[in-house]
């Protein structure tokens, strides 16, 4: 098991530093001097050559990527045009919020997928299987934004049940954070949701075809006790990939949700960046969320592994 | 046995290709949905009542009505008028990000796939890192770095969505490069260019329309997205996604502003996906239980 994910991540340094290539890329070679947007418009040409010397713009780019390679090492990852904070600790600040959002949209995403996609897969072609079908699909076709409004207009300006925005920390009141996160979380949730059951759903009729789950027939188990405990056993096990390799598109949603809602987190983070043009800060949001999704995705081959001996040897 | 009944047999697939596309009414909806919105798009300065940039001061935020049937915005202009402009926005995002993404990433994936060693190599792992960014993320860095406009979104979403169609042709073609019709191209002579563009292409065609169907879809969602957002088409040009952002802040005195945006979005969006998946079924049909 130790082979393989030694294996596996020897594997993934040369993606990773494409990855990495790619980000320096972004913001260096793309039009727009980093020192000119630092100073403004009005800045002396003495004191841009003052700034682009201090931050080694007047070095080769291959020298400027190895020495940004280098800090990044150290988990160094520049400063805020902003307000001179590092860009590590504003990333580090704001992301807890946003695994709090992600995690309860999986939670709502998994309990409408699970008997959503078994429902779809009892009797596959059937009216309640088309109608599943049908809306899996309008779930992932409805735009994040376009739900929350929804979602706001419904339970916040008509009923009144909850406040359409505002944020408290999880520390500071439990109660209250869970109610306001309770709408952004089935915003980011329903896509997810959609996502989930339509693989559930193809994951189990595949299985539902194979042999042992005949021979429990065969042997009389009642039919729903069979998808219960022999098919949907080993159906999930491709779902709990696919339940991985969602961490990309909601923290893509975060950022829709974050905005419509006023959560104070990584989506957030990224919109204020893009809006005041700090660079840095964009940048390191863009490799820290490539990393991470690549490091659930580095997980999840390792459970995969774990759980079916065939891909650590394949 | 001679070479004669190739042609009928080819015909006689399509057939039932077609046949299976138009069982499935749910994909039919979908592409009569497309149809009638790019016709839309086409006729929308001759069948939009009003100028979409026409301001009327002395109608602001009227409720639906006759002369304005999906009402007015905050500066009096007429949302229906808005909403039928903006299809031209939306699906020519959609249309020219895709069609950009078709033809790099196609080209890569052929490359990639048909050349192998260091170039395969080199392609693969420039798709891979691409692939680890999540979409809208980048999306959003690229348009923010390039500027708010609609090329530059186009060009944001068409980059974003090349590594799918470079992954997708790649996978194809190693698949078909090892079948008989290949390797008799090239034992006839066959270039490799002539090969990969008159034999291998049209074999995987069928998944490229596929591919790109979805791929609009989700293109038109991200236009509509970084518009949203600001990042996007910038007013005064009609956009569905910044008009859902203007009737964000209406939302308890005109309601009826963010119905209208929001629901083409999601028809659009749901129509190309419709068809996308009407054709992989239909072109596809051991992948049906999908």
């Amino acid at each position: 098991m130790l082979i393989f994910a030694a294996r596996r991540l020897l594997a993934a340094i040369p993606t990773l530093l494409v990855v990495t290539l790619l980000v320096f890329a972004l913001v260096r070679l793309l039009p727009g001097d980093p020192a000119r947007l630092q100073l403004g418009e009005e800045a002396t040409p003495q004191a841009l050559t003052e700034l682009r010397h201090k931050m080694g713009l007047d070095r080769p780019v291959a020298v400027q990527y190895v020495s940004w390679l280098g800090d990044l090492g150290q988990l160094n990852l520049g400063r805020s045009l902003q307000d001179n904070t590092t860009v590590s600790s504003l990333i580090a600040q704001k992301l807890p919020t946003t695994f709090e959002l992600a995690l309860l949209s999986l939670l709502i995403a998994v309990a409408l997928a699970l008997p959503a996609g078994i429902l779809s897969a009892l009797r596959p072609g059937g009216a309640l299987d088309r109608l599943v079908t049908l809306l899996a699909l309008s779930g992932i076709s409805l735009p994040t934004f376009f739900l929350g409004i929804l979602l706001i207009y419904i339970f916040s300006v008509n009923l009144a049940w909850i406040p359409a925005s505002g944020y408290v920390g999880l520390s500071e009141n439990a109660g209250l954070n869970l109610k306001l996160m309770l709408l952004p979380a089935v915003t980011l949730g329903v896509g997810s949701a959609a996502v989930l059951t339509r693989f559930l759903r193809s994951s189990l009729l595949e299985v539902l075809n194979q042999d042992y789950v005949r021979t429990a027939r065969a042997k009389g188990v009642a039919g729903r006790l069979v998808i219960v405990k022999h098919a949907l056993r080993n159906a999930l096990i491709p779902v709990v990939t696919v339940l991985g390799l969602q961490l990309g598109g909601l923290l893509g949603g975060a950022v829709v949700t974050e905005q419509i809602f006023s959560v104070p987190g990584f989506g957030r983070l990224l919109v204020d960046a893009v809006f005041t043009r700090d660079l840095p800060v964009i940048q390191g949001m863009v490799l820290t969320s490539a990393a991470l999704v690549f490091l659930v995705s580095f997980l999840v081959d390792l459970a995969y592994g774990a759980i079916d001996p065939r891909v650590r040897f394949g | 046995m001679t070479a004669l009944p190739a042609v009928p047999t080819i015909k006689r697939e399509r057939n039932k290709t077609l046949r299976r596309f138009t069982a499935n009414r749910l994909a039919v909806a979908g592409l009569i949905v497309v149809l009638l919105l790019s016709v839309v798009a086409l006729l929308s300065p001759y069948i939009s009542p009003f100028d979409p940039a026409k301001q009327d001061f002395a109608a602001l935020l009227q409720s639906p009505s006759a002369a304005h049937p999906l009402g007015t915005d905050e500066l009096g202009r007429d949302t229906l008028s808005r909403v039928l402009y903006g299809a031209r926005i939306s699906l020519s995002a959609g249309l020219v990000s895709v069609a950009l993404a078709l033809v790099v990433g196609t080209a890569l994936g052929l490359i990639a796939g048909f050349v192998g060693g260091w170039l395969d190599e080199l392609i693969g792992r420039i798709i891979d890192a691409l692939l680890a960014f999540p979409f809208l993320i980048l999306a959003i860095s690229l348009a923010a770095i390039l500027g708010p406009s609609l090329q530059n979104t186009m060009l944001a979403i068409a980059i974003v969505t090349t590594p799918a169609f470079a992954r997708v042709t790649r996978a194809q073609v190693l698949a078909q490069r090892e079948l008989d019709y290949v390797q008799a191209a090239s034992a006839l002579g066959a270039s490799s260019g002539r090969t990969l563009l008159r034999h291998i292409l049209p074999n995987i065609s069928g998944a490229l329309i596929v591919q790109a169907s979805l791929a609009i879809a989700e293109a038109v969602l991200a236009e509509s997205t970084l518009s949203f957002l600001g990042l996007g088409v910038q007013p005064p040009t009609p956009s569905w996604g910044s008009m859902l952002n203007t009737a964000r802040g209406y939302l308890q005195t005109a309601p009826w502003l963010a119905l209208a945006p929001g629901v083409i979005i999601f028809l659009t969006v749901l129509a190309f996906n419709l068809l996308g998946d009407g054709l992989r079924d239909a072109l596809d049909p051991r992948g049906r239980t999908r």
